[in-house]
């Protein structure tokens, strides 16, 4: 059973979340560093400030890579645990940090520890997921994620009045376009229906779909609800 | 300390070396080892291809033809002049192509914004349009910088890791899909880079005029870096050449700038739901310094996401006095341009918010003619005369 605080810290939590086990604290740890791809994510880290003077998030949020690759490498699982909380959902993901010279990934860190913060359903992981749920709705149901009916006013005000312009003349424009897959308006690109069952397959044989569950109720119980009808109707048993 | 002039630091970075402790590792030996010992079949590039050099010197297999189209989510979802110019030099170059309905999304886009996936399922999501790709005999051709990266990564991983390969097999099995790796993961930006002397042979608009500025898309060249194409020519071999290479080809004026390792800013989960820190850091991190530092007509680069983050992010910046007004495409587009393509037609640029008006009157385009030639097609589905325009009526 790890120790809450180790003996020569100044302060009694200096990662914050003192009424929180510490044994919880530990067990999400142990289930980052137990994913596959950790030893090929940390090696160390020099301290050089590489991955935060390329960082994009660094310049705009009180982040920083070099913090998550030290918390991971010194096995710090209290810190590991608040930027659980509070860091890595401002991440970019674009992965410009892998320009450490130590080899560090700690960009593929974050999405281990987010993968993480979702399975768990972390409170933290439900706020930064607000306002996405359609998103996923979207990708998981449909196979593609943007959908040209998604382009209205309401929602991307701030770019311009070209986005009314499209969602006036969506199905006009949407037919003016000549390759013959690009005549959809409410997925990016039409997709037959049997690789819709096979993608349907995919997240739920992989747990994918179950991933949801603890983050978003309603929304896990609409996909699973569209799945498994649709695999019903195929005869196929999960 | 006396400070050296700008040109003399500049001239030692010409003749930049490598380390050669940063060399990634050849994966096609892996690739084919696995073959034989009967885990997977390995599509190979087909005969008909160009080789081009990566990163560390390796050579890489761009295939010319008999190409398998995996489209990108925003691509087609609000930038559909992208993925038609992508087809349209295709079919201008006289090369054959499958756009096809057996193909989702990578889900990468999701992945990495939302992490509502694990390896398994993304790994099972890639073989799978593999899988569909070689059934029909044509070859994957990556839209998207991201499902490009994206698969890279899944590659490296099922390479590194039997168990996620028998995950992945029991998935395939239950779909009746054979596991299948391509030879090599082939990005569109590539196509164009390693065909661009075919291209810029069938140019008919003079681009020397126009100034470009070029962002390289992060996961195109970031992730799994030493697959990405590279060439001593192009900025000494310390950037990617693809985008740059094209530019070039077509005659642009290609104008560099400070902050191009930058990323756009997409963010992927901010570019939806937290846009302010996309359009702050598109504005003042990429879109000003251009401006500032090379003042180019138009910025070009190869991702959905780029496009989308430097072209959508100028509109609300302006109210903050922010106001670059650059007009933002791919390079395909603007290949597509150079070979006479019609601005609305084919690269649908009506799609897109910054303006580009200008920039087409510097190409020679008369953009009122076009958008009434446009217009007329538009007219025809509004009738009811016609219910699609097809790729014959774009061509008459």
């Amino acid at each position: 059973m790890p120790t809450a605080t180790p003996a020569h810290y100044k302060n009694d939590s200096p990662a914050g979340f003192p009424d929180v086990d510490p044994g919880y604290k530990h067990r999400l740890f142990e289930q980052v560093m137990a994913d596959h791809r950790m030893p090929d994510y940390i090696y160390g880290c020099y301290e050089c400030g590489i991955c935060v003077a390329v960082c994009p998030s660094a310049r705009f949020y009180d982040f920083s890579p070099r913090r998550i690759a030290q918390a991971v490498a010194r096995q710090d699982f209290e810190l590991v645990f608040q930027q659980m909380q509070e860091d890595i959902w401002e991440c970019s993901q674009c992965f410009s940090c892998l320009r450490c010279p130590r080899g560090n990934n700690p960009g593929g860190i974050i999405t281990v520890m987010r993968e993480v913060a979702i399975n768990e359903g972390l409170a933290t992981a439900k706020q930064a997921l607000e306002g996405y749920s359609r998103i996923i709705y979207k990708i998981m149901s449909t196979g593609t994620q943007v959908s040209p009916d998604m382009l209205q006013p309401d929602a991307f005000p701030d770019w311009g009045p070209e986005v009314k312009d499209v969602s006036v003349n969506l199905d006009l424009w949407r037919r003016a376009l000549p390759p013959e897959t690009h005549h959809t308006t409410s997925t990016g690109w039409s997709v037959s229906e049997r690789t819709l069952i096979e993608l349907y397959l995919i997240w739920m044989q992989t747990g994918a779909l179950s991933m949801i569950k603890d983050v978003d109720e309603g929304l896990h119980m609409i996909l699973e609800e569209v799945m498994e009808e649709r695999l019903e109707e195929e005869g196929i048993e999960i | 300390m006396s400070a050296e002039p700008v040109s003399v630091v500049l001239a030692k970075k010409q003749r930049f070396d490598r380390e050669a402790d940063r060399r990634s590792a050849d994966f096609h030996e892996e690739v084919f080892d696995l073959e034989a010992r009967g885990e997977w079949i390995v599509h190979r590039v087909p005969e008909d291809h160009v080789s081009v050099s990566t990163k560390y010197g390796l050579s890489k297999k761009i295939p010319r033809s008999h190409l398998w189209h995996h489209k990108s989510c925003g691509q087609c979802g609000h930038i559909p002049g992208y993925s038609t110019s992508i087809f349209w030099l295709m079919r201008k170059l006289g090369y054959d192509y499958d756009d096809p309905r057996d193909q989702t999304s990578c889900t990468a886009w999701n992945y990495y914004a939302s992490a509502t996936s694990n390896p398994a399922a993304q790994a099972a999501v890639a073989l799978r349009n593999f899988a569909a790709a070689y059934e029909t005999g044509f070859y994957p051709l990556i839209h998207c910088g991201t499902s490009y990266g994206h698969y890279k990564d899944v590659r490296r991983e099922l390479l590194g890791h039997p168990e996620l390969r028998h995950e992945v097999r029991k998935v395939l099995e239950k779909l009746g899909k054979p596991m299948v790796m391509p030879e090599e993961i082939v990005h569109y930006s590539e196509w164009i880079h390693a065909l661009r002397d075919e291209i810029a042979a069938r140019q008919v608009r003079d681009f020397s005029n126009i100034a470009v500025s070029i962002h390289p898309a992060c996961h195109y060249y970031k992730l799994v870096e030493g697959d990405a194409i590279f060439d001593p020519d192009i900025y000494g071999g310390q950037r990617t050449a693809v985008v740059t290479g094209i530019a070039t080809a077509l005659g642009a004026d290609v104008r560099s700038y400070s902050t191009w390792f930058d990323c756009c800013g997409f963010g992927f989960r901010h570019i939806l739901v937290q846009r302010d820190f996309t359009r702050s850091f598109a504005t003042t991190r990429k879109l000003e310094v251009m401006k500032e530092e090379a003042n180019p007509d138009v910025v070009l680069t190869h991702d959905t996401g780029c496009v989308t983050a430097l072209d959508k992010s100028q509109f609300a910046a302006r109210a903050q006095g922010h106001d670059v007004d650059v007009p933002v495409m791919s390079e395909a587009q603007f290949a597509a341009l150079a070979m006479g393509a019609h601005p609305y037609k084919v690269c649908q640029l009506h799609w897109h918010s910054a303006n580009y008006r200008p920039l087409l009157e510097k190409m020679g385009i008369d953009w009122r003619q076009a958008w009434a030639e446009f217009e007329a097609q538009l007219e025809d589905l509004r009738d009811g005369g016609k219910e699609f325009i097809t790729w014959d009526d774009v061509e008459a």
